[in-house]
């Protein structure tokens, strides 16, 4: 790949307001030789691959996050700045900049762009979907711009990789030129950070109200001269295809039919596709298990790697068709330009609670799987929105979260009474929305400090989508988790099982569970657990769930020394009977109708899930989300399930 | 409350001018980074299923604007007249 030279490469910065098609550009510069990471200290991702240039020489190139405006908001925004600035210790200085612009947004990209130009660095300004500003009647007179700006200007359309080369010709030039075209009066707005840097805060023109608006009006005026010279708009309100497509996706009735249409292909293969893989992953790691079994001698060794580290790959992998199929979703309505289209649809709802149209896909995916769910919260812009929607999204009740339900309410309910059982399954999904409201809005106060920057979204013009694109989408996120996220669930899987594995003692599973570092603070824990309405083998089990809820019929039936069985619905039949004729010490059943509950709302609520939070702390870039996560949602959890043990007990139920 | 007009006053094809904002500070900013200044023509084309947002054509560009944001801006109606 990179060539073993010292040499230091060249680098440049790709920026571009968003759905400019900036990544289509850096997929396609830099292909599988990517590098994803995250800037120290805010939850930006860092993108870095490496391209070829005309020459056959290597160069660095950095794809900085979208933004509308040099002027940061935010601690995120001010990246971009920053490292344009070469202020980023992290970050290589770059040598040049490559500023991507919507040929169909032309006059409203050209802002930001007109900001790059002025800090004086060697650029390439990149027309990109010239082919759908045609459709849209807009010619460039790439040309012409060039010779206006004094730079190279490139013509592109990135899905179809035309203008790639010229592109690359582009950048081989050892001496890019700067642009000294002003946008700006008298007063530039590289003398405004200055000013702003040196007081560390915000310029402010006392007894001058109107200064800034001066100079942005000044900067449109110098965008609508070049403008008019370079480009052949004839009518701006034009009818085009954009329009004629969004006259079905936004109409008042398809476009929500649409969407739900959609929405349930998305849930269809979640639910459906993603379980021929999944289960074949289960098979497989499940045989490589007891191949080794087969041939390794019995010890020690032989467990920590049948049930410590192959169970906890097992763990890990299964999440990836989950992940695959969001993300092919989700990569083609953001290429597609149908993403902002759902936001748009659903902004009024988020609204509510603080959020915006933008978490709803990821809060909805949830419903499947947080983890996917909480990778897909990229899409959102806004970093507090987007931290909001991390933090409350593992409340929507996930696929895992399914069996625990059916078990407890068929111990609850004995017998067939369908509609009721239907009842308190839909109660408890209802439950879990109502919080990831109820928290969305908490958040949204506590969070956010402050003036609230205005939601105005840019509706991108449809487009083909690159498969490319999509693909490559795919498998980074993919990797990222297997690298990032995976390593973490495996850890805490293989610490999970020498838990519930040490000391060894002599006796049956149930008796070893007990007398292991698990179930020795299981039984620790009873004083703590017993106003809950639990005693210590429940204990043990809602313990092990906090690895991953899937393990709740297991460890249940483990503790309560159900006889082993291949099957997996006599496992789950077994286990039910067994735990609905449980009794406590004293005789008197245990799982009562109070206990159930107890146990569901505590289920409801809880993080019991080691993916969620290794997710989370990758996602958020800190330890200290994922801790606050956990430690909230499941303080949540006890107390909801103490008021309905206790206050079932004071109105008179057992 | 003030009696004047805003782009949230606006039904869909109506094209208008911006004639002021009733805001300032960070929002005032983002206005104008988008493309929104005094004397900017804009036309509203539809309101989002549920009422909310809006959407407006402004410069070429198609900008999803939210009701409470949109009637922060103070406008003039060019056409057609309803």
């Amino acid at each position: 790949m990179e060539s073993k030279t010292t040499k230091k490469l060249r680098v440049f910065a790709l920026v571009g307001n968003p759905n400019c098609g900036k990544t289509t550009i850096f997929n396609a510069l830099t292909g599988l030789r990517q590098k994803v990471g995250n800037y120290p200290g805010v939850t930006v991702e860092r993108k870095e691959g490496i391209a070829i240039d005309q020459h056959g020489e290597s160069v660095k190139v950095i794809d900085l996050p979208g933004a509308y405006s040099l002027e940061p908001q935010s601690p995120d925004e001010a990246i971009l700045r920053d490292v344009l600035k070469g202020r980023r210790k992290d970050t290589p200085v770059p040598d040049a900049v490559i500023c991507v612009i919507d040929a169909s947004n032309v006059e409203r990209h050209l802002y930001l762009g007109s900001q790059i130009l002025e800090l004086g660095l060697p650029t390439i300004l990149v027309l990109n979907m010239t082919d759908v500003a045609e459709s849209r009647k807009i010619r460039l007179d790439a040309e012409k711009l060039a010779e206006n700006l004094g730079i190279p200007v490139i013509a592109m359309q990135a899905n179809s990789r035309v203008g790639l080369p010229q592109l690359r010709v582009a950048m081989s030039q050892k001496d890019i030129p700067i642009s000294s075209h002003k946008f700006s009066g008298d007063e530039t707005l590289e003398d405004l950070v200055e000013e702003a840097d040196a007081n560390a805060a915000p310029v402010t023109r006392q007894g001058d109200e109107d200064w800034e608006e001066r100079l942005i009006t000044a900067r449109y005026g110098a965008i609508q001269e070049l403008i008019d010279d370079s480009v052949d708009r004839t009518d701006p309100y034009a009818e085009t295809g954009t329009d004629k497509i969004d006259k079905y996706l936004l109409h008042p009735v398809m476009g929500p039919v649409f969407l739900t249409a959609i929405l349930t292909l998305l849930f269809y293969s979640i639910f459906t596709w993603a379980g021929i893989p999944m289960d074949f992953i289960d098979g497989s790691f499940g045989a490589l298990a007891e191949w080794i079994k087969g041939i390794m001698p019995e010890g020690d060794l032989r467990d920590l790697i049948t049930d410590g580290i192959i169970a906890g790959l097992g763990g890990v992998v299964i999440f990836l068709p989950q992940i695959l199929i969001l993300f092919f979703f989700i990569g083609i309505m953001e290429d597609t330009g149908y993403l902002t289209r759902v936001a748009f649809l659903m902004d009024r709802v988020m609204a509510k609670v603080g959020l915006n149209g933008r978490a709803f896909i990821p809060i909805l995916s949830s419903y499947a799987c947080a983890v996917p769910a909480i990778m897909g919260t990229r899409t959102i812009e806004n970093p507090k929105d987007r931290l909001i929607t991390i933090m409350v999204a593992p409340f929507a009740s996930c696929s895992a979260r399914l069996p625990v339900y059916i078990m407890l309410v068929a111990i609850l309910i004995p017998g067939v009474a369908g509609l009721t059982k239907a009842g308190i399954l839909l109660a408890l999904y209802l439950l879990g929305t109502i919080f990831i409201f109820v928290f969305a809005w908490i958040f949204n106060r506590v969070l956010r400090k402050g003036e609230r920057t205005p939601m105005i979204m840019e509706l991108p013009c449809y487009k083909l989508p690159s498969l490319k694109t999509v693909f490559l989408h795919m498998f980074t996120r993919s990797w990222i988790f297997l690298r990032r996220a995976g390593t973490i669930i495996l850890g805490i899987s293989i610490i999970l099982w020498a838990a519930y594995t040490y000391p060894k003692s002599d006796g049956d599973a149930s008796l070893q569970q007990a007398n292991s570092i698990a179930g020795k603070i299981g039984k620790a824990i009873e004083p703590v657990i017993e106003p809950l309405g639990y005693e210590r083998r429940i204990g043990v089990a809602v313990l092990a769930s906090f690895a991953a809820r899937e393990v709740f019929v297991g460890a249940m039936s483990v503790a309560f020394n159900v006889e082993e069985t291949e099957d997996e619905d006599e496992t789950f039949q077994l286990t039910k009977d067994k735990l609905a004729n449980a009794t406590r010490d004293d005789g008197s059943p245990l799982f009562t109708p109070l206990v159930c509950l107890s146990l569901l709302v505590f289920y409801v609520f809880a993080l019991q899930c080691a993916s969620t939070v290794a997710i989370t702390k990758r996602e958020t870039n800190s330890w200290k989300w994922a801790a606050f996560q956990f430690g909230y949602m499941t303080v949540l959890a006890y107390v909801s399930a103490l008021i309905v043990y206790q206050g079932g007990k004071l109105l008179g139920y057992v | 409350m003030s009696d004047k007009l805003t782009i949230a006053n606006l039904v869909p094809d109506d094209t208008a001018v911006i004639s002021g904002f009733t805001t300032g500070g960070a929002h005032l900013r983002r206005f104008h980074e988008m493309g929104l200044m005094k004397g900017t023509e804009l036309k509203v084309i539809r309101y989002a299923p549920l009422g909310d947002p809006i959407e407006i054509s402004v410069r070429g560009s198609l900008l999803s604007i939210r009701g409470d944001e949109a009637s922060l801006i103070e406008v003039t109606r060019s056409g057609p007249a309803k």
